[in-house]
């Protein structure tokens, strides 16, 4: 009887704790920290390093979005989830919010109780396999044996690929990317598949790269975006306006180094409102006006945080490609601030 | 002249249900019931309210859509187009077909070690108490993974079994080759073993989504009706023993009886073994054994038999000695006491203990999932839980079946216990 009372307690407070959380925003605030659901660890876009600090695409996002609610990018907290249980760790509450390259979908939007805010990378699902196995397309992949993701939307895209070419296969489902990477290396897989700005960043940590290569068929489409609660709309304007901002600062040349300087020079109107020199932008969600300016200051615009940790540059070397601003030929295109 | 009027007769008071203790235990009893049924009521209610104002529901219908999955390991035919309810059952029979192998070999396992620590062999007591001590002091996933690790990364991969043309022409041998006779081929994914086939099969019929093969009905049956043959055999021996003191030889026609006719129906219908062959990435025919299996396999058994060995030790300990020594007295070899006199008495002692360790290892198949084994947690409680999004309903299904499933058991092995213990007459 005792441990049932105390299990009880326990499974209420769990109800309690998602039922205390409607408005995110008066939460975040009151506790001063920003907690952020993120990868177990994607060496690029969410990983932590040896001294326990996060780094990486998805990491700055949560970063630029702390620095516009809390005024300060530290102050995030980031919960590594897997792909099992990011989104029973985002509606019990655990997290304020998911940016762990989670692909958009219409069953997740709906069904699942969630809201997808935005997109921050355009991606699709990909194979990688060793080089000397002489494969050149993923339709070469009969009877090959995979290593899926477990809880993505991966393991789907699979079955229907295959099933498509009329190939067979052998899955085998681990839990999160580094045991992936292990059985892989190990050759209990011919074949790894996730997104592929995922492989580019698995292959990069491996111990020789260039003997894996990245098949050319790209056989979904993964928009991955941040996701919050749904019916919290005003959590969900912040989050999504923060990343346009992002968007809308390097479309108008704002950078993390001259964001102070534009605010005062710059006399272009969209820029003067973004930085919160006109108007009262940052109000309408319960911000205040200088918060999209500190969003931008902590880790830049959105070319710059794509540049520092996944771009050409660095050992991910990921192409712009669909994430080019629409301007430039790409996706990434931010409705107005106005 | 003395007059006792009857006791008057009390009426009921109200306060009586407090300080009278003929009705005070049941007004507990009533109270209890009362606040653990609200109690429970005030969860569900809860639950469902909490569940309301994120929109969602109770909602068991999503068992019957399309999976959109595959899983490795399946014993009645799965594809992506099953439903998600085929998938649980796919999950289940995984579950129980590990469970049940563990069962099996643990036992086995731990009626031998359990019997050996107690060896008057130094060397043969102590290895076994070596045994015993490191698997149950260490966690089982540890065991798991170890032996997932050790089949996976020190077995070849499969195109190293690869012989290619200039390989023959330089006379290089490649790197792995099959076991016993090419046919039995070990790689680091898993084991491919021949597998039996007719070349002119009976065909079978679908039951219920569960494919019956005529052929394996046939030999069944074939068997049974064998084996009950056998049995009448042996039993006119024992009368004719009984009557005459002399028993005539029938282990022969026995054998006869039984392989038989089985053998020759076999052979009508072209039994041959399929060998499995490399082909492309993986070898192909045969039964492919993932070594996500065998290893939950061997952790489970060897970590359950350290358990069961205990139990048994225990068992043997508290049988009187005296047992042993009257066996010895007359004359009764060492191997054949504790066979026919120390462990049918054992037995009653190591049963209790033995049903529990046979539920832990059900339960414990659930640990599978740190190797990719999709059993019922796997497919369940993990893929489809994920790909719907319905983790109450999933989760409640699921303990609902790991309940039914250890309660089955235990009542088997409370049956078998019943029919072993002392009868007392």
């Amino acid at each position: 009887m005792k441990k049932s009372v105390f299990l009880g307690t326990l499974a209420a407070s769990a109800l309690m704790a998602g039922f205390a959380s409607a408005g995110t925003l008066d939460d975040v605030k009151a506790r001063g920290e920003l907690i952020c659901g993120s990868n177990t660890g994607l060496t690029g876009f969410g990983a932590p390093d040896a001294n326990n600090n996060w780094t990486g695409f998805d990491v700055d996002l949560c970063r630029a979005i702390g620095a516009a609610v809390l005024g300060d990018p530290s102050k995030v907290k980031f919960v590594p989830t897997t792909g099992e249980t990011r989104f029973t760790a985002l509606a019990s509450g655990e997290v304020d919010l998911l940016v762990r390259n989670s692909t958009w979908t219409y069953s997740r939007d709906t069904d699942l109780k969630l809201d997808f805010v935005g997109v921050n990378y355009y991606d699709g699902q990909g194979f990688m396999v060793k080089k000397d196995l002489g494969i050149l397309s993923a339709k070469e992949l009969d009877g090959a044996t995979v290593c899926i993701q477990t809880g993505t939307t991966t393991e789907l895209n699979l079955a229907d690929f295959f099933k498509s070419n009329n190939i067979s296969y052998t899955p085998v489902t681990v839990a999160d990317d580094a045991e992936a990477q292990r059985q892989y290396m190990a050759g209990a897989c011919d074949a790894f598949t996730t997104d592929a700005s995922g492989l580019a960043a698995t292959r990069a940590t491996l111990p020789d790269p260039d003997s894996h290569i990245i098949l050319p068929e790209i056989i979904s489409k993964e928009p991955l975006g941040p996701v919050v609660r749904h019916g919290d709309n005003q959590w969900g304007d912040v989050v999504r306006w923060t990343l346009n901002a992002l968007l809308t600062a390097e479309e108008k040349g704002v950078t993390k180094a001259n964001a102070e300087e534009m605010a005062s020079s710059s006399t272009d109107p969209e820029v003067r409102r973004l930085l919160g020199v006109e108007g009262d932008m940052g109000a309408m969600t319960g911000l205040d006006k200088d918060a999209f300016k500190r969003a931008i200051m902590a880790n830049g615009n959105y070319g710059e945080i794509f540049a520092a940790n996944i771009g050409e540059s660095t050992p991910i070397g990921l192409a712009r490609g669909l994430n080019e601003l629409w301007t430039n030929g790409g996706l990434q295109y931010s409705p107005p601030f106005r | 002249m003395a007059y006792v009027a009857d006791a008057p007769k009390e009426n009921f008071r109200l306060s009586m249900l407090i300080y009278d203790t003929r009705y005070r235990s049941i007004t507990i009893q009533v109270i209890v019931l009362i606040l653990a049924l609200l109690f429970v009521g005030w969860l569900a209610d809860n639950t469902i309210k909490n569940l309301a104002a994120k929109d969602k529901d109770i909602n068991f219908s999503f068992l019957w859509n399309r999976a959109g999955y595959d899983i490795g390991q399946q014993l009645i035919p799965y594809t992506n187009d099953s439903t998600h309810s085929r998938a649980a059952v796919v999950g289940l029979l995984n579950t129980l077909v590990v469970a049940f192998f563990g069962c099996i070999f643990a036992t086995i396992l731990g009626v031998f070690a359990g019997v050996l620590r107690l060896s008057n062999n130094w060397i043969v007591s102590r290895i076994m108490t070596v045994y015993v001590e490191t698997f149950r002091n260490v966690p089982l996933l540890l065991w798991i993974i170890l032996s997932f690790t050790i089949l996976s990364e020190v077995t070849p991969p499969p195109n190293a079994f690869r012989v290619t043309d200039e390989m023959i022409a330089s006379g290089q041998a490649p790197a792995a080759s099959m076991l016993l006779n090419e046919s039995v081929a070990i790689t680091n994914r898993g084991s491919d073993i021949p597998w039996p086939l007719l070349e002119r099969p009976l065909g079978g019929a679908d039951m219920a989504g569960v494919p019956i093969n005529y052929a394996v009905v046939v030999s069944l049956l074939l068997l049974a009706a064998s084996f009950y043959v056998a049995r009448r055999n042996s039993q006119r021996a024992r009368k004719t023993q009984e009557e005459t003191g002399e028993r005539p030889v029938v282990w022969w026609q026995n054998l006869l009886v039984v392989v038989l006719p089985v053998a020759a129906f076999l052979a009508w219908r072209g039994f041959h073994l399929e060998y499995p062959e490399l082909k492309g990435f993986n070898f192909r025919g045969g039964l492919s054994i993932a070594h996500s299996f065998t290893a939950l396999l061997i952790a489970l058994s060897l970590y359950t038999g350290a358990f069961i060995a205990e139990a048994v030790r225990a068992g043997i300990l508290a049988i009187s000695k005296g047992q042993t020594e009257a066996a010895y007295a007359l004359g009764i070899r060492p191997g054949r006491t504790m066979r026919l006199v120390v462990l049918p008495q054992a037995l009653r002692v190591i049963i209790p203990p033995l049903i529990s360790q046979y539920l832990n290892l059900t339960k414990n198949t659930t640990l599978g999932m740190a190797i990719s084994y999709l059993d019922l947690k796997g497919t369940l409680g993990g893929i489809t839980l994920n790909q719907t999004g319905r983790e109450l309903e999933c989760m409640m299904l699921m303990m609902a079946i790991y309940l039914i499933l250890s309660l089955i058991i235990s009542s088997l092995m409370n049956a078998f216990n019943a029919s072993v213990k002392l009868k007392e007459r």
